[in-house]
């Protein structure tokens, strides 16, 4: 695995640009940040300095820790929104290409339904029902992807049933079940893979958005969307968490759009696009 | 286009707006506790007579079935509910607020579509590692820099680099034409830009497909200039793919419309709706995301129909 991933530059530059900021978020307790929740107020909108590599917040906080902070609470978010999009679209996407028919029908239309929502739309709606907050704004986002999922996995899916390889196993007598788990999963692995990654990479843009529009993460919870927009209000006073603070969101949705498109190259050379 | 193909579109089109009819009616529906104690609660004294009463004027008192029916047969006649604190018909409230979000919408896709072309074009002709590498990582960049982080720092630039000039609020174009397009500048790059990152690598990739077919070559042979070759016969290619990519971020423009309103303070669509959350002015809510999301679908619907007309192999 470590010399196919070397092997191919890009591939390794965004495998390490995202394992960064993943273990940055995953050790911000153990790296000597200060305090995210600590206010100093003699310290209030300072540039970066020495004290604090980033400077502060309106409140006399530190950015950086807010920020690394911030990663956890968007990465947290998006991770737990889009696992729970790939089980529930991805079973809807697997079965309803397995059992064709009806189910199928019903299935596919009901994710056209919910397809057919514009996604900051439809997750404003779900927010709107659920009350703001992070877990509202995960439950919004899994509820956006799941069609987005499950029509990804069904295509391949349905090439996948008609193969030889799985008439041949219904055939000898396997059941559903060992159809799906052994025949079916594996080999839909690599297109999981790189959807997941290109997902999370939206994910964590449209996370940013409902934390920026109040709708996600509430104050004071360390929140790279929130950071914007309270940043946005002293803008002119100290420009410096706004900034940093979409730098960031830049960097983890670049990294795993990076990541995604370099897995597809990889992965399947037939889906291979130029540019 | 054949009268079959037309047919079995629209009976598309009518299934998933019944659909998204149904999801946004049960919206209201699914808050937990009660809706209507909920929505009172924000600004009035709660008395068992105000939940009736309001429950009466939302029709939460009926059966469900009913209350669809109501509501569905409402909307056909483009009567959306009443807006829980002004009383007004929430259509009132979307018609003063739509014109914004259609004018930054429209001129967003213009740009994007627009610039997306010429831009495609000219990144054909890189080639070599080097240019691969560029307009990749290029792309990703546009398509995952935040709009609402790249209006904040642009208005943040202007204020300093611009003292005096305006880059806020929203003028009518009857109004004053050049203060509206002017202020319309900044928020219709930062909404187009993950669109024309988009739209000009699939030109880009359409292109470079087609000048390596056949007819490219023999169009060449004949003496079609560069020009000539790259606009009339190339770009003919990249057309289907295009125009799915432009219906497709339609539905990216509207959300995203509603973010950059917020920043940019334009009083559109997404302002109305995030109001009506705060205020937990639920018709209001529920009438906007369903105008908006048949809008949506509506425009796509009209996409494939338009797919047909240029490409008669797709109707039949």
């Amino acid at each position: 695995m470590m010399a196919f991933i070397s092997k191919n530059k890009l591939l390794s530059f965004a495998v390490g640009f995202v394992v960064l900021q993943v273990l940055l978020a995953l050790l911000a307790p153990f790296i000597g940040l200060q305090d995210p929740y600590a206010q100093v107020m003699v310290q209030r909108m300072k540039g970066p300095n020495a004290l604090n590599l980033l400077g502060t917040d309106q409140l006399g906080r530190d950015v950086l820790a807010r920020i690394i902070y911030g990663y956890r609470t968007s990465l947290a978010t998006c991770t737990v929104a889009v696992g729970l999009a790939l089980i529930a679209g991805g079973t809807l996407g697997m079965l309803a290409a397995y059992y064709r028919g009806w189910f199928d029908r019903i299935v596919m239309r009901m994710m056209d339904v919910l397809f057919a929502f514009p996604i900051m739309l439809l997750a404003i709606g779900v927010i709107a029902v659920l009350g703001p907050s992070t877990w509202s704004a995960a439950i919004a986002i899994a509820i956006v992807y799941t069609p987005i999922f499950a029509r990804l996995l069904r295509g391949p899916a349905l090439v996948i049933c008609e193969s030889e390889y799985v008439t041949g196993a219904r055939a000898i007598g396997a059941s559903d079940a060992r159809i799906i788990f052994l025949h079916l999963l594996p080999n839909l692995a690599s297109v999981v893979l790189v959807q997941t990654s290109l997902l999370l990479s939206a994910a964590i843009l449209v996370e940013a958005s409902l934390s920026f529009l109040g709708l996600g993460a509430q104050p004071p919870i360390p929140s790279l969307g929130l950071m914007l927009s309270e940043g946005r209000n002293f803008l002119l006073l100290s420009p410096w968490p706004a900034v940093f603070a979409g730098f960031a969101i830049l960097f983890l949705s670049f990294g795993f759009n990076l990541l995604g498109d370099a897995l597809r190259d990889t992965l399947d050379p037939r889906l291979r696009k130029e540019g | 286009m054949p009268s079959r193909f037309l047919a079995s579109r629209l009976i598309d089109l009518i299934i998933v707006l019944l659909g998204v009819s149904v999801v946004v009616f049960l919206m209201i529906r699914l808050i937990p506790g009660d809706a209507v104690a909920i929505m009172l609660g924000a600004n009035t004294e709660i008395t068992p007579e105000r939940i009736a009463e309001l429950r009466a004027r939302v029709g939460l008192d009926q059966p469900l079935l009913v209350q669809y029916g109501n509501w569905i047969w409402g909307a056909l006649q483009g009567n959306l509910g009443t807006s829980i604190w002004t009383g007004r018909p929430v259509t009132d409230e979307i018609a003063a607020n739509i014109w914004p979000t259609v004018e930054l919408t429209l001129l967003s896709v213009l740009f994007g579509a627009g610039l997306a072309i010429p831009l495609g074009a000219f990144m054909a002709e890189a080639r070599g590692k080097g240019a691969e590498v560029a307009v990749r990582i290029g792309a990703i960049a546009g398509l995952t820099i935040p709009s609402f982080w790249l209006g904040i720092v642009s208005i943040f630039l202007v204020a300093k680099l611009l003292p005096g000039v305006s880059a806020l609020g929203y003028v009518p174009f009857a109004q004053d034409p050049l203060g509206n397009l002017s202020r319309m500048v900044l928020p219709v790059i930062a909404l187009s830009l993950p669109m024309l990152a988009n739209l000009s690598r699939l030109v880009r990739s359409a292109m470079l497909d087609a000048l390596s077919q056949d007819y490219i070559r023999t169009a060449k042979a004949k003496g079609a200039g560069r020009r000539r070759i790259i606009y009339k016969h190339a770009l003919r290619n990249a057309l289907i793919p295009f125009i799915t990519s432009v219906g497709v971020s339609a539905g990216y423009l509207l959300g995203g419309a509603i973010v950059i309103e917020q920043v940019f303070a334009i009083p559109g669509l997404g302002r109305l709706v995030l109001g009506a959350i705060a205020e937990r002015n639920y018709p209001l809510v529920q009438a906007t995301i369903l105008v908006m999301t048949t809008a949506f679908v509506v425009v796509n619907f009209l996409v494939d129909l338009l797919y047909a007309v240029i490409d008669p192999r797709v109707s039949r």
